[in-house]
């Protein structure tokens, strides 16, 4: 079995309907007056996630980081006025490599001024409803969710109910260190390979995630009293999209989540880089109310394609860049 | 001992896990946009033949087991222990039943097999994927019926069962599938 790999592992044929899917997402946007944007892929700052790791570049003799989304340099057009806005192009993340990740991706992510997270949910619909040419589109709160699957309210679950579960549904190489970790594999591992089991493929669109994994959403509290996150993914057949948020715009909090993060990162012993200050200014002078989605766009093209791997969809993965 | 990382776990390679030397068979990197990596890991326990699905953090390792595939000449059975031969040393193993397991139905003298050695010792016997054996008892051959496709059970010379089309009679060489013991055709005489 020997492979030539100067050749594209994807057939020409999914690259063809790449080239498709790009033009179809920019008449989408430019239909709806959203602009697309450039903003830096390289940049001097890293993000702050807990989870996700920057590649490290070196620029004119000082470390200069890819960027994991485009996500700070949009929000920062966004503090100076610009208006509904996208971007359309590549994200790195150090690490990131199998069936469904490659380190370097094409991401759409995109902002709507005065949505919050249940409209912009509805527009994401919409969208991938178009892309896709999928029409059924159901949507659960993380809650509800954990109860139809697995009989658990996963707000108010104690860790060691949450470890049962876990305990019962997979087995481990460790024992998961807190909530978020045995939330992270139930989901993961238990409700997301479940979600399309009925056979007919759908849009799964999950809100009010934990307040412990709000990222840069917004935290309010639910019609129960449990904090959650203003946060929300979409699904289909499994597989994990878009990742939306009403987004946070107090500067202050900002500020608390990155030094939180980056106090996270030390103590588990991951790189810590400097993180994006310029935001927190661009917040603290006056950012307007909005919702914000970042997107997969190589995950639609599997669907898309019917591929079962990414290298499916990407004509040079990194066995091949 | 060697360790091995998640991100370095692929098919084929021989890991300890619980103890007991592995093969992993999958490893699916899982993570969720915002949440932790993991890699969901199938592994194929080398003494049971048991097929495992664990989870690992990603950057977990396991230390390499100490397995090594060779290819064996079959000798011999002495009635405890099967013989095999390293046709380019010389060098003879002997495995015992339980490494052979459902291999031992197939085995015929001077065929070549893949011994699976854990610390130097046989832990496991894998056959030729094809063999030729001698059908040893089967009812008599119908003639003028090979287009029908009916079978019938056959014993063959190594013990094994293996149904084959009604026509064939005892005496006749065929040649099998090990994996499936599915009947693939006469053997040619040459």
């Amino acid at each position: 079995m020997s492979e030539c790999l100067w050749q594209p592992s994807a057939p020409l044929d999914n690259l063809r309907r790449r080239a498709t899917l790009l033009a179809d997402i920019r008449r989408f946007f430019s239909e709806r007056q959203v602009l697309e944007m450039e903003v830096p892929i390289l940049s001097r700052r890293a993000t702050s996630d807990p989870h996700i790791d920057s590649i490290t570049a070196d620029c004119s003799g000082a470390p200069a980081f890819l960027a994991t989304s485009p996500e700070f340099g949009l929000k920062r057009l966004l503090a100076a006025g610009m208006g509904d806005c996208y971007y359309l192009g590549k994200a790195f993340r150090n690490g990131e490599a199998g069936g469904r990740h490659n380190p370097e991706f094409t991401m759409l992510e995109w902002y709507r001024v005065g949505w919050d997270d249940h409209r912009l949910m509805i527009e994401v619909g919409e969208f991938l409803s178009w892309v896709l040419n999928i029409s059924r589109v159901c949507s659960y709160s993380y809650r509800a969710l954990f109860l139809k699957f697995l009989d658990i309210d996963p707000h108010r679950a104690s860790l060691e109910e949450l470890k049962a579960v876990v305990a019962r549904v997979l087995e481990l190489s460790f024992e998961p260190a807190d909530r978020d970790e045995c939330l992270d594999l139930l989901m993961s591992h238990h409700i997301e390979p479940n979600m399309d089991s009925s056979g007919e493929r759908g849009i799964t669109l999950v809100y009010d995630f934990p307040a412990s994994q709000a990222a840069l959403a917004r935290v309010e509290h639910d019609e129960l009293g449990a904090p959650v996150a203003r946060r929300f993914e979409a699904y289909v057949a499994g597989m994990e999209l878009a990742n939306g948020y009403w987004e946070l715009t107090d500067a202050a909090e900002q500020q608390r989540r990155f030094e939180a993060d980056q106090k996270y990162r030390a103590e588990h012993g991951k790189p810590v880089n400097p993180y994006e200050e310029r935001l927190v200014e661009g917040l603290a002078s006056g950012m307007p109310a909005c919702a914000g989605v970042a997107l997969g766009v190589d995950r639609i093209l599997m669907l898309a394609c019917e591929a079962e791997r990414i290298d499916e969809v990407i004509a040079f993965p990194i066995e091949r860049a | 001992m060697a360790n091995y990382s998640t991100n370095e776990f692929k098919g084929g390679l021989k890991v300890m896990l619980d103890g007991d030397p592995c093969s992993i068979v999958d490893n699916e990197f899982v993570k969720p946009g915002k949440g932790q990596a993991f890699n969901r890991v199938k592994l194929r326990n080398l003494k049971t033949g048991r097929v495992w699905e664990r989870t690992f953090r990603s950057g977990e390792s396991l230390e390499s087991a100490d397995v090594m595939d060779r290819d064996m000449e079959y000798l011999y059975n002495d009635g405890e222990f099967f013989h095999f031969m390293e046709p380019e040393t010389f060098e003879q193993h002997q495995a015992d039943a339980k490494a052979v397991g459902d291999a031992a139905k197939w085995l015929k003298e001077q065929d070549i097999c893949v011994v699976t050695l854990y610390n130097g010792a046989p832990l496991a016997v894998t056959p030729p994927n094809h063999v030729i054996l001698e059908i040893t008892d089967t009812d008599p051959g119908v003639r003028g019926d090979t287009a029908q496709g009916g079978t019938k059970p056959a014993t063959l010379s190594t013990g094994a069962v293996v149904k084959v089309p009604l026509f064939l009679e005892i005496g006749e060489t065929i040649k099998v599938d090990t994996r499936t013991a599915e009947y693939l055709g006469r053997a040619k005489e040459d």
